[in-house]
């Protein structure tokens, strides 16, 4: 490709905008979050005397230790089980076909269209109805079900993108409908499912209205509700606030730097496949 | 989360392999067929519809059930009828709160798409290796982090000592400082901002991973018949790109439709309903006021707004697309 010098310049200008943009805010507030508690920090300005026990204190008075505990508790329960059906749905719709296939993903469909909000209320009253609220089951249970038609669509791509030879050839060494999916169709949807492990993950890991609504204790939420909850705490403490949104956020930052390809193949695709 | 709920259209993938099976598998694969007609494979969809049907679907039909009624979640409910629907469409707070989220739609999903294009354009065409690779890892870390983390961060920015407005006495534009997200006429714009923020990497890198596949002699051929960098965009980029821009503008849209936690973390809606938006709207009827009735009826009529932007997007994308 033939590119000019004022062309080069000038893209890289732009992308370099892009990127000020995007780092500045998370600068400021690294460094909101080195002044001395208490204070009300002066704009972006690198602090006189660094307080980096600020991060220890957030970390504790937030009890982030409980609040890990809780949130991996959630994604323990809702990554697994939701990849699981999702795959088993996949393989039902794309591989085997069954009757009713086109109306059953059409359905599906409909839940990948609609704002959470508007079945929250519904959902806060089932919930409650079952004795659940304040428990981490009202997290759980609801997620699953709204992740439900995304996982269902994207192991569907992979399963219909799959050619029919493999179920054949199971088929013809007399394997059942079961040992195909087990032993067949499970290993080589591996990658595809991993991608939307890590994509259920992030999603759980960062799901705030949810946590909002269904659980009043903080230490059963999960991140972002609790960092919500900090939020109303803390509101006008921005060194403290900052502290604690940074050390929520750096276990995904960490996660990411070291899974980047997959992480940004995952997102991508997610948008893209179909 | 940004991306949280990313949708797709869905395409259809005809299988070539069937087209072109052997004769020699012909009969299993008309054994395959017969498998598929039977109701067994039923059992590998029965646990997903049914948690689905259970707490999605099922939900869906309660908010239609709750929006027929008054009811403050606690006490007997009494039949409303379309009182609640009236209400949506004669409520100015209600309404407005919609109006604001389509003028959100020119920050979530035009900016970020018309900027991403530009973005992924420069990055592509240019042959800055290790630029782009950096650009690449850091506009994708505004999709990692909690979208109340965002909203924090950007509250702190635009706060009246903070660093935008200090960015703005330094330049000399001094007399145009103030509390951004509590001015009346600008906080809108503010949260708009945010959303751009976190939505720009997301589109710039979709598009731009879609961009690689496009034909590279398409490029060489258009910069031989004298195309410069913006005719070559128009000509190849943009008609290549098509599908990939309709899964972004439907993305952001419905991003844009249903965003709740920066505005719930960064205004809560104010100045007065300067910010409000229907997510928080729905939060606040639903269990601050406890007008569960309308706040389903309100859910309901987004939801409706959300598939009427929608369905042409998908049509548009599908007969221009293969």
């Amino acid at each position: 490709m033939i590119t000019n010098r004022r062309e080069m310049l000038a893209g890289r200008l732009i992308v370099l905008v892009a990127i000020a943009y995007t780092l500045v805010p998370l600068l400021s507030m690294f460094l909101a979050a080195l002044h001395p508690q208490g204070t009300a920090p002066r704009g972006f300005e690198w602090p006189a005397d660094p307080q980096w026990g600020n991060f220890r204190d957030a970390f504790n008075s937030a009890n982030m230790a409980a609040l890990l505990k809780s949130s991996l508790i959630i994604e323990a329960a809702v990554v697994p089980v939701s990849v699981l059906i999702a795959t088993m749905a996949g393989f039902a719709l794309g591989q085997l076909r069954v009757a009713g296939h086109k109306v059953i993903f059409v359905v599906m469909l409909l839940g990948l269209t609609m704002p959470f909000e508007v079945v929250i209320t519904p959902l806060y009253y089932r919930m409650r109805d079952l004795g659940l609220l304040d428990t981490r089951w009202a997290i759980i249970l609801p997620l699953i079900a709204l992740f439900m038609s995304f996982g269902v669509f994207w192991m569907r791509a992979h399963f219909l993108n799959l050619p029919d030879e493999f179920s054949e050839a199971a088929l013809v060494d007399g394997a059942s409908t079961w040992q195909t999916f087990r032993y067949v169709h499970l290993p080589l949807a591996r990658p595809a499912m991993a991608t939307l492990a890590i994509l259920y993950f992030v999603w759980t890991w960062n799901q705030f209205i949810l946590a909002l609504v269904m659980v009043n204790d903080p230490e059963r939420r999960t991140m972002a509700g609790a960092l919500g909850y900090f939020q109303s705490q803390w509101g006008i403490d921005v060194v403290l606030l900052s502290a604690g949104s940074l050390v929520i956020l750096t276990p995904t930052l960490i996660v990411f730097l070291i899974f980047q390809r997959q992480f940004v193949a995952a997102l991508l695709q997610g948008a893209i496949k179909g | 989360m940004c991306a949280a709920r990313v949708y797709a259209p869905g395409r259809a993938h005809p299988s070539k392999h069937q087209a072109m099976l052997p004769k020699a598998r012909l009969l299993s694969s008309l054994r395959l067929r017969a498998r598929r007609a039977g109701l067994g494979g039923w059992v590998y969809v029965v646990p997903a519809l049914a948690v689905y049907g259970w707490l999605v679907l099922g939900s869906l039909g309660t908010a239609l059930q709750y929006s027929l009624y008054h009811w403050d979640g606690v006490g007997e409910s009494e039949w409303a009828g379309f009182d609640n629907y009236i209400e949506v469409f004669r409520n100015d707070e209600l309404l407005g709160a919609i109006l604001h989220s389509f003028v959100l739609i020119g920050f979530y999903c035009v900016i970020p798409v018309s900027c991403g294009l530009v973005m992924a354009a420069v990055i592509h065409g240019g042959r800055q290796r290790s630029l782009g690779t950096w650009a690449r890892t850091i506009l994708f870390v505004p999709q990692l982090i909690p979208l109340v983390a965002s909203g924090i961060a950007w509250k702190w920015m635009f706060a009246t000592t903070g660093p935008v407005n200090q960015f703005l006495r330094a330049v000399g534009l001094g007399s145009i400082t103030r509390a951004w997200l509590a001015d009346y006429d600008l906080a809108l714009p503010a949260v708009g901002l945010i959303g751009v923020w976190c939505l720009l990497g997301f589109c710039t890198l979709l598009l731009l991973t879609c961009m690689t596949r496009i034909d590279p002699t398409l490029y060489e051929a258009a910069r031989i018949d004298g195309a410069g960098p913006v005719r070559e965009f128009f000509a190849v980029t943009l008609p290549g790109l098509r599908n990939q821009i309709a899964v972004c503008v439907t993305v952001t849209i419905i991003l844009s439709m249903a965003s709740f936690d920066i505005v719930f973390v960064a205004t809560g809606g104010g100045p007065g309903t300067q910010t409000m938006v229907p997510g928080v709207q729905i939060y606040r009827r639903a269990f601050t006021y406890h007008e569960v009735g309308l706040a389903s009826a309100y859910g309901i009529v987004l939801m409706a707004l959300v598939l009427l932007l929608i369905l042409p997007i998908q049509r548009l994308s599908r007969t221009g697309g293969r």
